[in-house]
């Protein structure tokens, strides 16, 4: 993992010593709240519905074990004891007070966590990969190369004041993890005759409307990632719409524009800055390349033959095949049926935290899917892991299967949210659960937002829910068919909406219209839906309409 | 076209420092519950107390008028927005809904 240096010490200890005298002209007097808001959102402070909430910066979701603890001592003193983890790789407490937020940076800073740029219209956390450095199918570490963008981006003068936020994503794997194709740019790290280079991606996006990346360089060298890179988002800059903040994405730029004059003008900067890069940043990244090594394995035996149905099942689910074959990756669900995805109470997180120093060399991920990873387990150490998680309550085997819920936290916190998000997740899983059926349905991705800005990923959910505010109540818009992954594709729209009351049958219903239609039990949902189409799934939807009609 | 009537509304915020939910009341102090706020049921009164309540910058922040319907037990929220920021988020029992009198 990336250790902090003495730059980088000294300018988080700088930043934060500003933020806590910002904070203190805030509360005197000296700054009315115009002038404050600019300076609270570029250190991750918003204020929500029913207090301040601080998102802290998980950079491309990779934690150490003293991070983690750190995240649980703010959970406990300064929050009310959890933390949400977010779709970005994040961590945000939803209660704590404007004057102790600098002290609660303080405390961050010990152990190289921030909360700056999480915030406002610049590069945020620059994600990837939440299997990076352990996938059995990774071609290349993602992590260096999101560290030296992390560097690059972080306080970058020119990219401060950007028409709107810019997301960057980053993957080593052919199968895409990090739901490149729906970022700004998107870059897929790969290897070309012996060459370590990227494909770049830009234009993704979701939110109003929804847009899959286009390709705009399939292999760029290692060693232009950052020009390139500053010249995509240079262009953009230049380019971004700034007249209507509903248009400023640089996918509506790359829309507008067309992907071949973007190009060209990206190439054209490209061309002006390459040479300023003189090096620097290749020996920066050889430094950071050199702090991701891998642990110091130790072999594990195989497992004997298990006779806990539980145990083994939670093995199916929730592990994930190693570069090596005596290790595991295991995803601890943050998704017990019935309980709020994404938050972990402080508890919870020491747990983790002991658990990844016994069993995982140190280290945690935090997944865009709001999981957390133990990325290096031994086999043999399978069932201890698993026995500490079930008696903390982490234990659910439902990685990847219907109940394992993106939401975003809707209107229960969020100003923005037009409706909640978070009910509607807790109700689905305990529905599915009841049920007993979760199993047999298989890998299924619900993705639920409560507004259009779709923080919840709603657009590439293969079952997605939008909770939108129509006439003074609470509606929900289901959309079908949408992928995340490298065979990214938007959701189309179902029909009309559901209200709150009636969005948990209306899944009810489509899934057990999959279970029906399906070839067989290989057949997933969205496989299903392809080879379909919309056409039965609507018709459990809507069934009084399907009578109707015939 | 007409301009829609005034509806009865309440001034609300948040507390600068904790951020809590808030109300002004009748004694120009800042309540924590929605039955403690002052109803205006007219339009000037209302942007004047909004006015005043909007000076108090070392207070609060987010100042504005919400609508409100009125009720036997007092002013009740005219939408689910407000609702829930009367009560409190519903998935964990440590909003005002769940507070002991």
């Amino acid at each position: 993992m990336y250790q902090y240096n003495d730059f980088d010490t000294a300018f988080l200890a700088t930043r934060n010593a500003q933020f806590r005298a910002q904070v203190e002209r805030r509360l005197d007097g000296s700054l009315t709240e115009d002038e404050f808001k600019p300076l609270r959102l570029m250190n991750g402070v918003y204020l929500q519905l029913h207090a301040y909430m601080l998102r802290v910066a998980i950079p491309y979701g990779t934690l150490s074990a003293d991070q983690m603890r750190v995240l649980a001592d703010l959970a406990e003193r300064w929050d009310k004891g959890y933390g949400h983890f977010t779709t970005r790789q994040n961590i945000q407490y939803n209660w704590p007070k404007l004057s102790d937020i600098p002290d609660m940076l303080d405390h961050l800073g010990t152990v190289g966590l921030h909360a700056i740029q999480t915030s406002g219209n610049t590069i945020r956390n620059v994600t990837a990969d939440h299997f990076a450095g352990a996938a059995a199918d990774e071609v290349l570490d993602p992590r260096p190369y999101a560290e030296l963008l992390r560097q690059w981006s972080t306080d970058h003068p020119e990219f401060q004041f950007l028409p709107r936020k810019f997301k960057i994503a980053v993957t080593g794997s052919p199968n895409d993890r990090a739901v490149v194709r729906a970022h700004d740019i998107g870059l897929v790290a790969k290897i070309v005759d012996g060459k370590v280079g990227f494909e770049v991606i830009i234009g993704g996006g979701l939110g109003r409307t929804p847009m899959i990346g286009k390709t705009v360089r399939d292999f760029l060298p290692v060693e232009d990632l950052l020009p390139y890179c500053e010249a995509i988002v240079s262009v953009y800059n230049r380019l971004g719409r700034r007249d209507n903040k509903y248009k400023a994405r640089i996918k509506i730029t790359v829309h507008e524009n067309g992907l071949d004059e973007m190009r060209d003008r990206i190439e054209a900067r490209f061309a002006e800055l390459r040479p300023l890069f003189d090096g620097i940043d290749q020996q920066m990244l050889e430094d950071i390349r050199a702090q991701f090594t891998l642990p110091a394995f130790r072999p594990s035996s195989s497992l004997p033959p298990l006779v806990d149905p539980a145990l083994q099942a939670w093995i199916d689910t929730n592990t994930t095949a190693h570069k090596r074959d005596d290790h595991a990756i295991v995803t601890i669900s943050i998704k017990t049926h019935g309980e709020t995805p994404g938050d972990a109470t402080a508890q919870q997180m020491r747990l983790m935290a002991d658990i990844a120093d016994k069993h995982a060399y140190g280290e945690l991920r935090i997944s865009h899917e709001q999981n957390v990873i133990l990325p290096h387990v031994r086999r043999a150490d399978l069932p201890a892991v698993y026995a500490a998680l079930r008696n903390a309550g982490l234990g659910t085997a439902n990685v990847g299967l219907a109940s394992d819920i993106i939401a975003c936290p809707g209107m229960d916190y969020c100003a923005l949210a037009t409706a909640r998000s978070i009910p509607v997740a807790q109700q689905i899983a305990k529905r599915i659960d009841e049920m007993g059926i979760e199993h047999d349905i298989g890998a299924l991705k619900i993705k639920i937002s409560g507004c259009i800005n779709a923080c919840g990923h709603h657009h590439v959910g293969h079952i997605g829910i939008l909770g939108l505010d129509r006439a003074g109540v609470e509606n929900y818009q289901i959309t079908l068919g949408g992928d995340g992954s490298e065979t990214a594709s938007i959701g189309e729209r179902a029909g009309p909406g559901f209200a709150y009351d009636q969005v948990v049958p209306a899944i009810e219903r489509l899934i057990l219209a999959y279970l029906e239609h399906r070839a067989d039990a290989s057949e997933t949902f969205l496989a299903a839906y392809r080879r379909l189409g919309a056409a039965p799934f609507k018709a459990a939807l809507y069934p009084q309409e399907a009578a109707n009609a015939a | 076209m007409s301009r829609r009537p005034f509806t009865p509304k309440v001034v609300t915020a948040n507390l600068l420092v904790e951020g809590d939910v808030v109300y002004l009341s009748a004694a120009d102090a800042w309540v924590p519950h929605l039955s403690q706020a002052e109803v205006f049921e007219d339009e000037a009164v209302a942007e004047a107390r909004l006015l005043d309540a909007a000076r108090q910058t070392e207070v609060v922040v987010g100042v504005y008028l919400a609508d409100v319907t009125l009720g036997p037990d007092g002013p009740q929220p005219s939408h689910f927005r407000e609702a829930f920021r009367a009560s409190g988020p519903t998935n964990y029992p440590h909003g005002k809904a769940h507070e002991v009198a």
